[in-house]
Formats: structure tokens, C-alpha cells, sequence
């Protein structure tokens, strides 16, 4: 099956109100085209996912200064001043999770897991609100799976099945999150015939994935 | 002689490095710890991590070999060395949290005497999030601090911690320009101190007491 589309009709799926996944490590291994895309059609009221908030003019950043988001759940916010404006001034919430914590949520709502224990967070300000579970005399805190209305995320080449294939560090949130999402579309460098990446290379299955776009060089 | 600001970081940096292992896996923090990566003996076969998904991290790229899809976590371009490995970030974590990661070097606001660590947070002042480090310093078998002694003349290394903490009892051993610090039960003990410093200088600028080593020697790098 032909996964491709434009990036027109991928950004027509993405409504006022979204809860939205976006790939990327400090703007390294994001769907810019998408986001450029995104920012054009101005949708709003989005609760974003993702590790952070990139850069005023690179990544998902630019939908922060857009002012697309009501709400911001990452791991750290710290590369785009924006972001931190938008929280002190109550024009944006902002969840901060640790980043081993929010990487596993992703991974437990795209695994069928409930939740999960970790230490991470034990007694300090993240612990507020979450339940203390004692496993054979260790203490662990609950943390509960994350998933979304739609996903957006790079990989360097695509078959036209999906099956995706990365190259340096831009895995890092983009192969969990394909997991997690009602609708997962994936922003390709390179988009390739079936066959032309290897069942033994496949670092995604296309199974995971609804569609593809070609990025825009 | 004072040294300046750069000199501090690197001296500082030049002790962490004698700390690592041969064979250890280590993640380092952005800032002065990354300095660490320069100076480790060569004798040692130490391991970077970057949490953003790779291990075997290497040297900053020039013209020929640099390539944007290669970052470290503070999001600057590395090159990765023979035999090293790219993964997703859930596996990183798992590295870190599951205790595969020997030692991480960070720097820190605020160390309590009990381990406690605050890097992370000022409120009202910088939110910037906590990225990695409380996994890192819940999950890494072994947490160095590096760190200058003090900011504008205020401690660093205290009774209690005063900003939101990172982790409770996580620190083992703090490194700054003044000697090296280990967290043990008796609390902050000075094991080596800079022979630019006296005992008695050293304590002034520490909050907590001061517990001196019977075996106390000069920090030399």
C-alpha cells in the first residue's frame, strides 16, 4: 500500500485542539517541512508532546512563537526563550517531565502498558500528586502512559510502506512516538521504492505508520 | 596565583577525568563537565553516552566530517568513533536508569551533605526544565559533581539545599577548584585539597562542616 502523501493533505488532518506528538532532539531529527506547514495553516489550541521546544526559528519552536500551543508537555524548555515567556505570563501551560519519564509514557501508551515504576523524581517536586509504590522494599513512583491525537515525525529514508530507516541521532523521540499516536505521519528525507530498505535495516515498521510526505530540501 | 575563569573550568575538569574508569560507560553533562571528554589519561578506555541516543560519542566535527544529523544532547555537532552505536531515546534511558552507566559527571546549584543535588531550577528566575538529569542522577551508578566552589562568593556545597532538588542523596564525590569533596556518612570530607588553598579558606567557603580526611592530600592535576 502507497502510504504517500502531500503535505497539504497530511496538514488538512490536524484540527484546533489536537493533542500532538512532534519527533526531534533540539531540533535535530524534526519534521521542519511539517512544522513549516503547520505554522502556514495556524491550527491551534494543540496540547504538544515532545522532548522540548526546539529554537525560536528552528523546529517545533516555531509553532511556540506562533502561539499555537495551550498546552506544552517536554522535558526541557530551555533553548527557546519564547516557551518560558509564554509559561510566566499564563498564555501557556507547561508540564516539565523528566526526559527518561517522558519518553517511557510514550512508550507505555503505544506498548498497551498502564504504567510504569521508576525512581526518577523520588522526593523531589515531581513526586507531588503521583502514588509511591513499594516493590520488595524499594520506592518507585507511578508514572502513566502518554499517547496522541496525531503524531508527526522524521526519518531519514521511508519505503512507501512506511518502514522507516534513521541515521545518527535522529531516532531519539521519532521511533517511540510512531507507537503512540491515533495517526502517525512521517516527514522522509528520502522517500524509496518497497524493497529498497532492507527487512534486516528497518528501524520502524511501517505497520505503525498511516503516512509519509516528502520533505522539502 | 589566581586562575581565571577558563583556567578554573579546566583544572577542575583535569581532576574529574582521573576519576573515570578503564571500561566505563559515562555520560557527561553540558558546560564544564563536557571539558571531562579531553583529559582522560590515555591509558583508559572510557565510553561516552549522549542521553539523545548514541554511545562512543568523539570529537567536535570540522568541514570535512561534519554532519547535522550527529548531536550531542546540548545539541552541538559530534562525530561518533569506530564501534560506537546510535539508539532511540527509551533505550538511552533504559541505559541510564537501569544502571548500565557507570559514572555522570554534572554540575550543580546547589550540593547538600547528605548527597542531595538542586541543578535543575531558580524559581521566578530559570525554568529551563530538567532534561535528563534527575534519571541521570537517580540512575547512574556513580554521580560526580564538577563544579566552581562557590557563585559570586556564595556557597555551593550546603547544609540543606534551598532550590527544588534534582535528587535526594545522589552526590558522591564533588570536584571543584578548591579540592576534591566525597559524601559520606560523616557528610562533606575534604580527601584532597589545592595547595593554593588553606583548610581553614576551604571551610570559609563551604556552609556545611567540614569533615578533614586523616589522609588528606594535595589536589594535583
Amino acid at each position: 500500500m502507497n502510504k504517500r502523501i502531500t503535505i497539504e493533505e497530511a496538514v488538512s488532518k490536524i484540527k484546533d485542539g489536537d493533542t500532538i506528538m512532534v519527533g526531534g532532539f533540539l531540533a535535530v531529527g524534526t519534521p521542519e517541512s511539517l512544522i513549516d506547514a503547520l505554522v502556514a495553516k495556524g491550527v491551534k489550541d494543540l496540547t504538544l508532546i515532545c522532548n522540548d521546544t526546539g529554537f525560536v526559528d528552528r523546529g517545533v519552536g516555531k509553532m511556540v512563537v506562533n502561539k499555537q500551543f495551550k498546552k506544552i508537555i517536554a522535558s526541557h524548555i530551555g533553548t527557546n526563550r519564547e516557551t518560558g515567556r509564554q509559561m510566566v505570563e499564563g498564555e501557556t501551560e507547561v508540564v516539565l517531565v523528566p526526559q527518561g519519564s517522558l519518553v517511557e509514557k510514550i512508550r507505555a501508551g503505544g506498548n498497551g502498558i498502564g504504567g510504569f515504576l521508576v525512581k526518577t523524581g523520588l522526593g523531589t517536586e515531581i513526586q507531588k500528586g503521583k502514588e509511591v509504590i513499594n516493590v520488595d522494599g524499594v520506592d518507585y513512583l507511578l508514572k502513566k502512559p502518554l499517547r496522541a491525537d496525531v503524531a508527526i515525525l522524521f526519518a531519514n529514508k521511508a519505503d512507501e510502506n512506511g518502514n522507516l530507516w534513521y541515521h545518527g541521532t535522529t531516532r531519539n523521540f521519532n521511533t517511540v512516538m510512531a507507537t503512540a499516536a491515533d495517526w502517525v505521519v512521517v516527514e522522509a528525507e528520502e522517500i524509496v521504492p518497497v524493497g529498497a530498505i532492507s527487512p534486516n535495516e528497518v528501524v520502524v515498521p511501517g505497520v505503525f505508520v498511516d503516512n509519509i510526505v516528502q520533505g522539502v530540501k | 596565583m589566581a586562575m581565571d575563569k577558563q583556567q578554573t573550568q579546566e583544572f577542575i575538569a583535569k581532576r574529574v577525568a582521573r576519576e573515570l574508569q578503564h571500561g566505563e560507560l559515562v555520560n557527561l553533562g553540558i558546560g564544564l563537565p563536557t571539558l571531562v571528554a579531553n583529559y582522560v589519561p590515555e591509558d583508559r578506555n572510557v565510553t561516552f553516552q549522549s542521553e539523545n541516543g548514541m554511545v562512543g560519542v568523539g570529537p567536535a566535527p570540522d568541514e570535512s566530517n561534519h554532519d547535522a544529523h550527529i548531536s550531542n544532547a546540548g545539541g552541538m555537532p559530534v562525530t561518533i568513533l569506530t564501534g560506537g552505536a546510535f539508539f532511540d531515546s527509551a533505550t538511552s534511558f533504559g541505559l541510564i536508569r537501569g544502571g548500565h552507566v557507570a559514572t555522570t559527571v554534572l554540575g550543580a546549584l546547589q550540593v547538600a551533605q547528605n548527597g542531595d543535588i538542586a541543578n535543575y531550577m531558580i524559581p521566578g528566575k530559570m525554568v529551563p526544565g530538567m532534561g535528563g538529569a534527575m534519571d541521570l542522577t537517580s540512575g547512574a551508578k556513580r554521580v560526580i559533581v564538577a563544579m566552581e566552589h562557590t557563585v559570586k562568593g556564595n556557597p555551593k556545597l550546603l547544609k540543606e539545599c534551598t532550590l527544588p532538588l534534582t535528587a535526594v542523596k545522589a552526590v558522591k564525590l564533588i570536584v571543584t577548584e578548591m579540592g576534591v569533596i566525597e559524601v559520606n556518612e560523616k557528610g562533606f570530607e575534604l580527601i584532597e585539597i589545592n595547595p593554593e588553598y588553606t583548610v581553614e579558606e576551604v571551610q570559609a567557603a563551604t556552609d556545611a562542616p567540614l569533615h578533614i580526611s586523616p589522609n588528606l592530600i594535595d589536589m594535583v592535576v
